[in-house]
């Protein structure tokens, strides 16, 4: 049981990182367009497929 | 050989580029790629050219995408230093502009423009922002210029726009990051508090040491105290804003329980024993903020679709340069440029006269109906319209200094001060807050007398136990389910409290042009030879007056062919005259008319008589100096005006209107709507319409369209803008309406009774609830564990009674 007293701040830590990630992330706007990225994800199959990459 | 025409009966084929039909005349043959005007042939080329013909693959096949222009229109003068400086910033060589595009409907369309590099070459990227409908482009400086890149961007369709500069937006943007912060914030410290307070309730009585105990609880209390004295600092200046206004609000017991459990909870672990309230108060933190962050993205969602359509200016202008006619956005004008106006087109700017002689509708501006004669040295308004003939003016002021430009700040005045009613959750919510404060005195008094260590127990587990989160979670819920649904009715409604605003009849009033009627001229009936009429349309296709185009859309046709019509004559504010067919036609009013012909028969007279009466204004026509007929022409009232009205007045509203137009016309529409007629007010200036909507008792709606209506839009309660409505009534209105007529208010009036009564119901219930775990908690027969487990209980059967109260009626309407 005694792993917790290491485990826990760990896990704390960690969550503490994810939140700054998250926070960075919403403060430079990456939530601002939730519509956008979720099409765009699509397209470099298509691209790659229906018309190859001629130019970088 | 002449293309083969496709017959009547087949349907026309579709163009390949945007999927209309395809004019007889364009049509090539069976086999190959269809167009149906220039401007689709020039894009498809464009982008079968680049190699993006996999756009054709991955849109959708709905007939309406996105359709080039024709028209041709310069944007050089995006290139001009000072428009860079306004809109573009700098980074090392590239400038990037963001860009407000018309007509992206569909993943294709985002596809395509962000494949903008391969059609313009020296761009660097192009991200479209889809939920915002604007793309921002970045170039590099050297290698190509804005104008070159906005031109192609028109080419394939999406006519772009420079957006202005909007500081609410900006101040939106951050307040909406911020609030998405805080809820992730208290998201992963109600999840992490929830999984050690697992860990402590099911450790209890077993074999868990008193320092892992110990240790636990410490976990929880810091990770409890992260949550309330961050993201939960939003509940306690709330509350000191409220307290200081002394108005009882929804963050007052928000805060005094996070308050009181933060105190005792602390209080408690450094103690070592007793109950620690920190993961109850880390998940009621996350739950309360999701419920405003819900509410805030459904009301900005339909806010920034509005406010997007109001910061576009799509007008264009034809300024003179060296005598040469170059077509520019009406944003680039300047005081000091020659601008040519033609007929039917609107004024992009404040200015004098130059040249020509017109008649211009100033109805956007004051609501008057009767064209205006300008001549040279005469002052014309941005917005009005120019009826007759082309005019130059010399421009005297543009944007925000044009008259429009100050009513439109006179709107931002009166939007800002808006009276706020009390919002019903506050209303019962401040009831609520009070009761709830006696009442855990009282429980903590009562106790302290019977077992003193318990006292301060009971009271916090009342505290937590009827924490309202009902009020503060069902409540934007329910609106924000209910602001959706209007949205896919095409109904924006920029703020949630429309809602509840709406749920008590209290006086409409209506703007009478464009609103209650269509809002431009038609005949409306016509006594006479029909012979006579291929005549009139012949003539009147000759004039751009709205008369003229009434009559020659009614009594055109076929029949207008190969008549012949020379030597016209046109009178302002009087008729037109000319040969028509070797008859000599003269179309007018009386006056020109009997200019034109001896007398007008006793007939035509009384059937003229009878078409004023029916709120018609009459046009007589004499062929060969013979007054032949009468036709009555008008704005026509819209079909669904009259029973849009009965329903409202069956409602228990009081219907009134407030129009610029003639007092007599707007008395002739009340009285076929059966209004009653002191409450038809014609002749008003924007002023007097805003005095109007002030004086008014009670909650006060005003429907409209016009530039005139905005200020009175701002000053209303509830304001409600309709389709095609001017740039200024969709910025003051609280709802717009997408969809044509008036249908729209009696549906939103629906939604909104909907929603008010989901939030009676949810009340209702969490009341009850409340008070049965209420009185266990003064009672004592519950343990602050059992308050911890019930309140979150309660917030769910709410949430679930608010979300399926919503959604039932959808069922019911399909």
């Amino acid at each position: 049981m005694s792993v917790l007293f290491i485990a826990l701040p760990i896990a704390l830590l960690l969550a503490t990182v994810a939140v700054v990630a998250f926070v960075r992330a919403a403060r430079r706007g990456q939530f601002d367009d939730l519509q956008t990225p979720a099409v765009r994800i699509l397209f470099d199959d298509v691209d790659a497929t229906a018309t190859p990459r001629d130019e970088t | 050989m002449s293309p083969p025409r496709p017959l009547s009966d087949t349907p026309a084929p579709a163009c390949t580029h945007c999927g209309l039909p395809v004019p007889g005349a364009r049509w090539t043959g069976p086999g190959g790629p269809q167009f149906c005007c220039g401007g689709c042939e020039a894009a498809h080329q464009l982008i079968v050219d680049r190699g993006l013909s996999a756009y054709y693959e991955l849109r959708d096949d709905e007939p309406g995408a996105a359709r080039p222009d024709a028209a041709q229109v310069r944007f050089d003068d995006f290139d001009r230093p000072d428009f860079l400086a306004r809109y573009a910033t700098r980074t090392d060589g590239e400038l990037t502009v963001t860009l407000a595009l018309q007509g992206i409907h569909c993943a294709a369309c985002v596809w395509l423009l962000e494949n903008l590099p391969r059609i313009c070459d020296g761009v660097q990227r192009a991200r479209v922002a889809w939920t915002q409908r604007t793309i921002a482009v970045t170039w590099r400086e050297d290698t190509t210029s804005l104008s070159t890149i906005a031109a192609a961007i028109d080419r394939l369709g999406y006519r772009p726009h420079p957006l202005r500069e909007d500081a609410r937006e900006a101040i939106e943007q951050s307040e909406e990051r911020e609030l998405l912060t805080r809820l992730a914030v208290a998201g992963a410290a109600a999840g992490n508090n929830m999984l050690i307070a697992g860990s402590l309730y099911l450790g209890l009585g077993s074999y868990m040491s008193a320092d892992i105990y110990g240790f636990l609880r410490l976990a929880s209390c810091i990770v409890g105290l992260v949550a309330i004295l961050g993201p939960g600092r939003v509940f306690f200046s709330g509350a000191w804003a409220a307290a200081r206004a002394r108005v009882p609000h929804m963050d007052l017991p928000i805060a005094l329980g996070l308050g009181a459990g933060a105190i005792a909870g602390v209080w408690h672990t450094l103690r070592g024993t007793g109950e620690i309230y920190f993961d109850t108060l880390s998940v009621l933190v996350f739950l309360l903020l999701l419920g405003r962050w819900i509410q805030y993205r459904q009301q900005r969602g339909a806010a920034s679709s509005v406010s997007l359509l109001a910061r576009m200016t799509p007008r264009l202008a034809h300024r003179i340069v060296d005598g040469i006619v170059v077509d520019v956005p009406s944003e680039v004008l300047q005081p000091g440029d020659t601008v040519e106006v033609r007929a039917t087109e609107t004024f992009p700017a404040d200015g004098r006269v130059l040249r020509g002689t017109t008649t211009i509708d100033q109805s956007l501006l004051t609501g008057e109906s009767r064209p205006v004669a300008l001549g040279p040295g005469d002052e014309a308004t941005a917005g009005a319209l120019n009826l007759s003939a082309a005019v130059r003016i010399g421009v005297e002021a543009t944007g925000t200094d044009t008259r429009i430009g100050k009513v439109l700040h006179m709107v931002e005045h009166a939007v800002r001060d808006r009276p706020r009613l009390v919002a019903m959750a506050d209303r019962i919510g401040a009831r609520f807050v009070i009761a709830v404060v006696v009442l855990a005195t009282a429980t903590g008094l009562a106790w302290a007398r019977i077992a003193p260590d318990l006292a301060l127990d009971r009271a916090i587990t009342l505290l937590i136990v009827a924490c309202p989160c009902a009020l503060a979670l069902a409540t934007p819920l329910t609106l924000a389910v209910a602001v959706g649904r209007a949205a896919r009715r095409r109904i924006l409604i920029k703020g949630a409290d429309v809602l509840e605003r709406l749920a008590s009849p209290g006086t409409m009033w209506l703007d009478k042009t464009g609103t209650l009627t269509e809002g431009h001229a038609r005949v409306l009936g016509a006594v006479g030879p029909t012979w006579v009429r291929p005549l009139v349309a012949a003539l009147e296709r000759q004039s751009a007056h709205p008369v003229a185009v009434a009559l020659a859309e009614a009594f055109g046709g076929e029949t207008t062919v190969g008549l012949r019509v020379v030597d016209v004559q046109q009178s302002a504010g009087g008729g037109i005259r000319g040969t028509v067919d070797g008859h000599d036609v003269a179309v007018g009013n009386e006056a020109f008319v009997l200019d034109a012909a001896g007398a007008i028969v006793p007939t035509l007279r009384a059937a003229a008589a009878s078409f004023v009466a029916e709120g018609g204004s009459p046009i007589y026509v004499a062929v060969d100096r013979a007054v032949t007929m009468v036709a009555a022409v008008g704005d026509r009232l819209r079909d669904d005006a009259k029973p849009t009205i009965d329903a409202l007045v069956a409602r228990g509203f009081e219907v009134g209107i407030l129009s610029g137009d003639h007092p007599e016309i707007v008395a002739g529409v009340g009285a076929r709507l059966g209004l009653d007629p002191a409450r038809c007010h014609g002749g008003l200036t924007p002023e007097d319409k805003v005095s109007f909507v002030r004086g008014t008792k009670g909650p006060v709606v005003m429907v409209g369209d016009g530039v005139n209506d905005s200020a009175a839009l701002a000053a209303a309660d509830v304001s409600i803008a309709t389709r095609d409505g001017a740039e200024a009534s969709l910025h003051a209105a609280s709802v717009y309406l997408g969809q044509p007529g008036l249908h729209g208010v009696l549906e939103l009036l629906e939604l909104s009774g909907r929603a008010m009564r989901t939030i009676r119901r949810t009340f209702t219930v969490s009341l009850a609830y409340n008070l049965v775990c209420v009185g266990l908690a003064m009672a004592g027969t519950i343990t602050p564990l059992w308050a911890a487990v019930l309140m979150p209980l309660s917030s769910l059967t709410v949430v679930a009674t608010a979300v399926a109260g919503a959604r039932l009626p959808r069922e019911e309407s399909t």
